[in-house]
């Protein structure tokens, strides 16, 4: 575990006390879960459809409440949340912008719902659209950008809070996969930059293995952690990771992983 | 760029060639058959009992515009207000939309009769039918649209602990406004029909005459070209109402609704 970097303090970001979910119907989303989330971490959940790695996230984003357990922020409860360097911020599946919006008024709302300053929300736009490189189309609808771009104009929206925490649910699952390396590459330096915690929802491995410091392997049905799987490559990582003995070797080790246990699921029915 | 302004040249003039080829297809055989005026006027003496009769089919004219205008700012206003509540809660609209339907599916012919005992102004029963007539669309496109709202962002305004009213205002109707202008645009068309329709089941003569008592009057002294002149108006109204739809939708919607963007090829 080279340069993966030392938090001051330890003290988690997340902490999920076996928390579950069973649905209204008693479909059985997710089994009572433990996982705790360090500061400056780059979790990422990876799994098949069905394994509730997006319940998963949104109960850490208070989007869904634990059946049973329960979960803490920053050792406390939601509430809390929102004060300063306690920013929890989610990017979506789809870009999920207004398109009655300009990309200028899409970043910032965040700010103006909490009703912060016009010119120094502004200049907080500004300064996230020129971390995802997207300086130069405020003006812009969201229709008249690319899938990629749209995405970078959600992550600018995501950025512009000065987020801690950084929850995203596949949020890459729709481009093209030259589209994806190259904006997997783009996170993983604003992570490194921002001191972000970022908690990352896939079914790539390859995109899990790039990523993460750490892949939380689940299965489905019922969905439950299989296994954690620390990544042992020192950070920033750049694309030349990807050709490497050693990312083979991980992606190998999750795909057996994920294999396992999709066959012990298949039991199961 | 050239071919697309030739192509806006093209969408204007196409069907004004085509008008102008039925009128004069109207008039020669109209003129080549010896066809009674009693029967089918020339398309010139249209025009001229438009000219004689104006001062009588434009007061006429501003009674049903005044009718249409009515009902339709009616429907627009109850539409909207009903819509909202709709909204609010799933019990609310459970149990009053089949009432909505009930209202849509009732022939206003069939009601009129009341509405007239119980509404004295006569004016004011006409509006109130018309206004029957059009509501039903605003109504139903309104809470369509103030439902069809991206979850993600509905998810994204919760995280940021938007209040009701920050969400009802920069979130729910925004994402109606595409279904409300569609709705606008059946409704207003609509509206007119409905005004016509109540002038012939409840309609006055004297001054507040509208185009359908002038319709049916003509009808009943068989004074055709009249008839074909106040048919006319009406006809008019209507392509002026859609128009207007169009052009304020476009005005709300151009910069970013795909149903108002041009594709480029």
């Amino acid at each position: 575990m080279a340069a993966v970097p030392v938090p001051a303090d330890p003290a988690p970001v997340v902490e999920v006390l076996s928390a579950d979910k069973v649905y209204a119907d008693g479909t059985r989303a997710l089994h009572p879960v433990d996982l705790s989330i360090r500061p400056g971490e780059f979790v990422t959940l990876l799994g098949p459809s069905g394994c509730g790695k997006s319940t998963l996230l949104k109960m850490i984003a208070n989007l869904i409440t634990p059946s049973d357990g329960r979960l803490r922020w920053w050792r406390q409860g939601f509430e809390r949340v929102g004060e300063p360097g306690r920013q929890l911020v989610m990017v979506f599946q789809d870009a999920t912008l207004m398109p009655w919006a300009r990309v200028q008024k899409n970043v910032r709302l965040p700010l103006d719902l909490a009703g912060a300053a016009r010119a120094d929300a502004d200049a907080r736009v500004a300064e996230a659209l020129a971390l995802v490189r997207l300086t130069g189309f405020e003006r812009h609808y969201p229709r008249q950008l690319s899938g990629g771009m749209q995405m970078r104009t959600s992550i600018a929206r995501a950025l512009v809070t000065d987020p801690n925490l950084l929850l995203m649910d596949e949020p890459f699952g729709a481009l093209d996969e030259i589209t994806r390396n190259r904006l997997d590459a783009d996170l993983i330096q604003l992570w490194w930059k921002k001191h972000l915690t970022v908690v990352f929802v896939t079914h790539s491995i390859y995109e899990a293995v790039f990523l993460s410091t750490r892949v939380v392997v689940m299965s489905a049905r019922p969905g439950r952690i299989v296994k954690e799987v620390a990544i042992g490559e020192p950070h920033p990582r750049t694309d030349a990771f990807r050709v490497t003995q050693k990312f083979a070797a991980y992606a190998k080790e999750l795909s057996e992983l994920l294999a396992d246990a999709s066959a012990r699921g298949a039991i199961d029915l | 760029m050239k071919a697309s302004r030739s192509d806006r040249v093209l969408r204007w003039m196409a069907p004004i060639a085509v008008g102008i080829v039925v009128v004069l297809v109207w008039h020669a055989l109209v003129k080549a058959f010896e066809v009674p005026k009693y029967i089918v006027p020339s398309p010139l003496l249209v025009v001229e009992t438009l000219i004689t009769d104006w001062e009588l089919l434009f007061r006429s004219l501003l009674i049903t515009l005044k009718i249409t205008f009515g009902a339709f700012f009616m429907a627009v206003l109850i539409g909207t207000v009903v819509a909202f509540l709709f909204v609010q809660s799933r019990w609310i609209e459970v149990s009053f939309f089949p009432y909505a339907v009930l209202l849509q599916v009732t022939p206003i012919v069939a009601i009129a009769p009341l509405i007239i005992i119980w509404v004295r102004n006569p004016t004011a029963a006409l509006v109130v039918c018309a206004t029957i007539i059009a509501l039903f669309p605003i109504i139903a496109n309104t809470t369509l649209g103030l439902r069809s709202v991206n979850p993600g962002l509905v998810d994204l305004f919760r995280m940021n602990r938007a209040s009701r009213w920050q969400t009802l205002t920069q979130l729910r109707i925004p994402s109606a406004a595409p279904y409300f202008f569609g709705g606008l645009r059946i409704s207003s068309g609509l509206a007119l029909i409905g005004a016509v329709v109540a002038e012939f089941v409840a309609g006055t003569g004297g001054t507040s005459a509208g185009l359908a008592y002038q319709i049916l009057q003509a009808g009943f002294s068989i004074n055709i070209p009249r008839l074909f002149a106040a048919l006319f108006l009406i006809t008019v109204t209507g392509v002026a109402l859609f128009l207007l739809m169009v052009f304020l939708s476009k005005l709300a919607l151009g910069n970013w609704h795909e149903s108002e963007v041009v594709q480029e090829r």
